[in-house]
């Protein structure tokens, strides 16, 4: 399983500068992908911007969005947008798609909630004809273009997956909650008679540092899930804050099966990066020989 | 705080004296409507973890509670005059008054105001308090008031029931069944003190009225019940309690609090009482809610964490007695069974018990079930029997030696212009030596155009019979396993691109014409298939004629048709895609006759003694479309024509039609075709491991199970790699995986 970091770009206050560091410092250490997240209601930066911006400082990582709300985007617009941080990035991004669970995003965007999930699937079919006929330009790396995933709980989520997609990408809990999804998303795969199995992608938050940064870490979840109402106290209960709780949870979704988990930080501090950096390396993963690109491609 | 608590029943009388136990300075008053000695119900169950919760939340009561109840480990079924006991499931019981008693004297003790005989009708009555906790049951006036904000949901039980006592001793749970000319009854009983036991009567309603329960008085029901069941009371009275027959309301509860008013136990939820008690549940919840509240400085957090802890620990419990509830309705389906098959079921009808947990409660049970299912399939009494998978089948001459089906799709091995290649042949011998009673080829075309990309594999020309030959010739030449091939015709899901690539994609190039029994295409991007009109039907079932006698030459052991997923055969029997004006359309009966027709006319050429499988989707998955109640009628009318087992799949007559994926997604479904149609039926449904294997076989869900094996290596030929793939899973290290699975 590989380990993934996510980018400060949907934690309030975070410098654009601070993210462009990120990025570059991400790519030097263990880390196989740089994670973002998608909120247009919230204090944070476009995350398939923030991609591009990291495409341009660096070589190796991976480039994933876990997830992008798609119906939110013009499926060829965005068919665009993806093919050209692929295009600019060498082949790196990992596009990651699902509905999103907020209606204010959608209201924002002036996009109606209730049709997404058709919207979802349309988009879906949509995305890999435009760049497997390479209608619309760049051309992405690949012939086919860029990995799809697919996120979300709902059952039709784990059915979008297998009928459309390269893989899942579930949205963060436990590594017994990431196993009944991945069983879901491995059964649905197999239904469809689709070779091989899922990419299996997954996603948890930290805050290092000791007592002051755990809490600020849990304030900073019980806001960004404030809409989620009490599940906001669980989700930000969950939260990573020393060496000994990373380890059982790489471990817990290593042993479900996860191809890669990607973490988030909660504290718009580069200190957390470097934090996470030492205690992967403690555990022994440190920057990959193979770049990822071949990792990826197995 | 001051704490007004609404109810004196059990949660509200273990809440407020936990309460009051963690902070003296509590000012609490509990509220009842009945007076201090009136209750109704008999006794009450509590599990061994439920008993250990207790003795953590007050040692005090947990002792009274010990020093009065009954305890024991078995369970026992009646059932067609055999009487069959599973030990190792350790509950215990007491009277509900006992209990009352005792939580009565403990609140005495730690000086909280009991007031009874006083009926609430406005919360203005209760004066001011810091919190209002209200466990005033399933008539809960609280969250009746406030229903908008707590939004309640009750949903009616199909069966009638009717809770009784018997002035009988029992040494176990008991479940009795007993049929008469009005119809079936079951019995869910269990002693609680000394010398009485509680009776639950339950029936279908059909059976109720048939029985003209619904206008007996409550003397009328208790003399019908001891008549029904003299030869299990043996002389012993039948208690009522102002007793009724009703339907099991279960209470779902979206909001548990609001402001300062919390609701708990039967107020909040309730669930069917074959699973356990609404007792049991409503103390977890008080000790949850003291927990909260003695834990979280302010009041929200409180409730806030009790909610949050309780309501998912419910709600599985509610499903899970749903899921009982719903089996103890439709009990007629499982009477076909044989006493020990029954029950298995009936212990593992709620999906939490497996064949693996049954062992190990009760070892003796374990041993007895394999060897009753090793008696029944290989007629020999063995004391030394293997466990439910290994045992034979037996379909017509043909002998399976276990019942592990494994099958490999080509997509790593494609099929050139439909002949199967060398390495597809090597895998599927690969699949045989790893230990399965059948392989099973993919989905094989019964012509080119009946295939769904050009990779599939196909079986329409001789080349292709030639090369199936060395196939199956090789793979009984190194093994035991024998081998069935899937035909199929692609119908509307045809000239697509390999499923690497997606599913139902069209070729970009080089498609070729799709049949369907209508026009409508599968996606918006989907060429549109032609309407089959007599001659294509009739040269589709030639087609399969001519598959099946080249399969009988290759030398398969078992033929598979496709009736599933969506494909030709399919798009006759769903509404969704045979909108069809002849006779071929129209009512199930119409909508069957085009699949019989070519069905007839398979088995008529393949020969007599060798068996035929046929898959079809138990449901669409989508409303309005096929469903479970029609399979059940192809799967009766293909058994007369001759089919031996039938395939249960799910879904994909339309792309939207999917079923809830999961471990064992297809078992439900199984369960009631095989035990409603009396056939033989094969799953997959995602099974990884021998034990839900065992528990599907035992319970006698389905006979054939089809296993689903990552850790499978493709491309070897060595006999130590599908060992190595599987140590894969057992070693933490992650460089060591990665190298053993890449």
């Amino acid at each position: 399983m590989r380990v993934g970091v996510g980018l400060p770009s949907t934690v309030p206050g975070a410098e654009g500068q601070l993210i462009i560091s990120w990025a570059r410092r991400a790519d030097e250490g263990p880390f196989s992908s740089l994670g973002v997240l998608d909120r247009i209601v919230y204090d944070s930066y476009e995350p398939l911007t923030s991609l591009a911006a990291a495409a341009a400082v660096t070589q190796r990582v991976l480039l994933a969005s876990t997830i992008v709300i798609g119906p939110l985007y013009n499926d060829t617009r965005l068919a665009k947008v993806a093919a050209s941080i692929d295009a600019l990035s060498g082949g790196r991004l990992v596009l990651g798609l699902a509905v999103g669970a907020r209606k204010d995003d959608y209201d924002a965007a002036g996009i109606d909630y209730h049709t997404r999930g058709k919207r979802l699937a349309e988009q879906l079919t949509t995305l890999r004809t435009l760049w497997e006929e390479g209608s619309i330009s760049p051309r992405a790396a690949r012939s086919r273009g860029p990995d799809l995933l697919v996120g979300g709980a709902s059952d039709q989520g784990f059915a979008r997956v297998a009928r459309y997609a390269d893989g899942y990408v579930h949205g963060g809990g436990p590594p017994r909650a990431f196993s009944r999804a991945a069983d879901k998303a491995r059964a649905a795969w197999s239904d469809a008679g689709r070779p091989g199995k899922p990419q299996l992608w997954a996603q948890g938050y930290f805050a290092l540092g000791g007592d002051a940064a755990a809490e600020a870490g849990q304030r900073y979840l019980k806001d960004y899930y404030a809409f989620t109402g009490p599940f906001a106290e669980r989700i930000a209960a969950g939260i990573l804050t020393n060496p000994q709780a990373i380890a059982q949870f790489i471990r817990g979704y290593e042993e479900a099966g996860c191809d890669e988990l990607v973490l988030f930080p909660t504290i718009a501090d580069i200190g957390q990066l470097e934090q996470l950096t030492t205690i992967l390396h403690g555990l022994g993963r440190h920057a990959p020989v193979a770049d990822a690109l071949e990792v990826q491609r197995q | 705080m001051k704490i007004v608590i609404l109810g004196a029943g059990p949660a509200g009388l273990y809440c407020g004296l936990l309460l009051k136990k963690a902070n003296p300075s509590h000012d609490i008053t509990i509220i009842e409507r009945n007076p201090a000695d009136v209750t109704y119900g008999w006794g009450v169950v509590f599990s061994d973890r439920t008993l250990a919760s207790f003795q953590r939340a007050d040692y005090k009561t947990y002792e009274q509670i010990t020093n009065h109840f009954v305890i024991w480990d078995a369970i026992d079924v009646h059932y067609r005059d055999e009487t069959i006991r599973c030990g190792g499931h350790v509950i215990a019981s007491i009277s509900r008054k006992e209990l009352l008693n005792i939580l009565q004297r403990r609140c005495a003790e730690l000086d909280i105001t009991l007031t009874f005989s006083c009926e609430v009708n406005d919360l203005a009555e209760l004066g001011a308090y810091d919190l209002l906790i209200a466990s005033d049951g399933l008539n809960s006036l609280v969250r009746k008031m406030y229903a908008p904000i707590f939004k309640p949901t009750i949903e009616s039980g199909k069966a009638k029931y009717i809770w009784l006592g018997a002035q009988k001793v029992l040494d176990a749970f008991t479940f009795i069944f007993r049929e008469n000319e009005h119809g079936l009854f079951q019995v869910h009983a269990y002693p609680f003190s000394g010398n009485t036991s509680t009776f639950i009567v339950e029936c279908d309603e059909a059976s109720w009225l048939k029985a003209g329960l619904d206008k007996a008085d409550e003397r009328a029901s208790l003399d019908y019940c001891q008549e029904l069941l003299a030869a299990d009371l043996d002389g012993a009275a039948l208690l009522s309690n102002n007793s009724k027959w009703i339907n099991f309301p279960t209470l779902k509860t979206k909001t548990w609090h609001q402001q300062n008013m919390v609701l708990l136990g039967d107020a909040v939820h309730t669930a069917h009482f074959s699973i356990g008690s609404g007792t049991k549940l409503a103390m977890e919840d008080a000790i949850a809610l003291a927990t909260t509240l003695e834990q979280y400085p302010d009041l929200e957090s409180a409730l806030n964490a009790y909610e949050l802890e309780r309501k998912p620990v419910v709600e599985i419990f509610q499903n899970a007695a749903q899921v009982s509830q719903g089996y103890f309705e439709t009990i007629k389906r499982y009477l076909g069974l044989e006493p020990m098959q029954f029950t298995f079921q009936l212990l593992t009808r709620s999906g939490r018990i497996t064949y693996d947990d049954l062992r190990l409660r009760d070892t003796r049970f374990g041993d007895a079930v394999d060897r009753w299912y090793t008696q029944k399939f290989r007629h020999v009494a063995s004391v030394v029997a293997p466990p439910p998978l290994f045992a034979p089948l037996h379909l017509r001459s043909l002998t399976l030696s276990n019942r592990i089906v494994l099958a490999a799709n080509t997509s790593t091995n494609p099929a050139q212009d439909g002949l199967p290649v060398e390495a597809y042949g090597r895998q599927l011998m690969h699949r045989a030596q790893a230990g399965a009673g059948l392989v099973m080829t993919e989905l094989t075309a019964v012509a080119a155009e009946g295939r769904i990309t050009p990779a599939d594999p196909g079986i329409y020309t001789a080349e292709q019979g030639a090369a199936w030959t060395n196939i199956v010739e090789s793979l009984h030449a190194t093994s035991n396993a024998k081998i069935g091939i899937q035909l199929n015709h692609a119908g509307r899901r045809g000239s697509t691109r390999p499923r690497s690539e997606g599913l139902d994609r069209p070729l970009r190039q080089g498609n070729w014409p799709l049949l369907s029994a209508s026009p409508l295409p599968y996606t918006p991007q989907s060429q549109i298939p032609a309407e089959m009109d007599r001659e294509a039907m009739d040269q589709v079932k030639a087609d399969f004629v001519r598959a099946t006698q080249l399969a009988q030459t290759a030398g398969f052991d078992l033929l598979q048709l496709n009736m599933a997923h969506g494909y030709l055969l399919a798009s006759f029997l769903s509404p969704l895609t045979n909108q069809r004006s002849d006779e071929y359309g129209g009512d199930l009966e119409r909508r069957m006759a085009y699949p019989l027709e070519v069905f007839d006319a398979v088995r008529a050429t393949w020969p007599e003694e060798k068996p035929i499988v046929v898959a079809i989707s138990a449901t669409d998955c989508v409303k309005g479309g096929f469903a479970i109640e029609d399979a059940v009628m192809v799967a009766r009318t293909l058994k007369t024509y001759g089919c031996d087992i039938i395939e249960v799949q799910a879904g994909q007559a339309t792309p939207d039609g999917e079923p809830a994926y999961g471990r064992g997604f297809l078992t439900a479904l199984s369960d009631q075709l095989r035990n409603e149609a009396g056939i033989a039926t094969l799953i997959g449904g995602y099974l990884t491991t021998s034990n839900e294997i065992n528990t599907i076989l035992a319970a006698g869900r389905a006979d054939l199970c089809i296993m689903h094996t990552p850790h499978l290596h493709e491309q070897s030929t060595s006999t130590e790699e599908p060992l190595a793939g599987m140590r894969a899973y057992i070693t933490p290290n992650s460089a060591q995986q990665q190298a053993l699975t890449t």
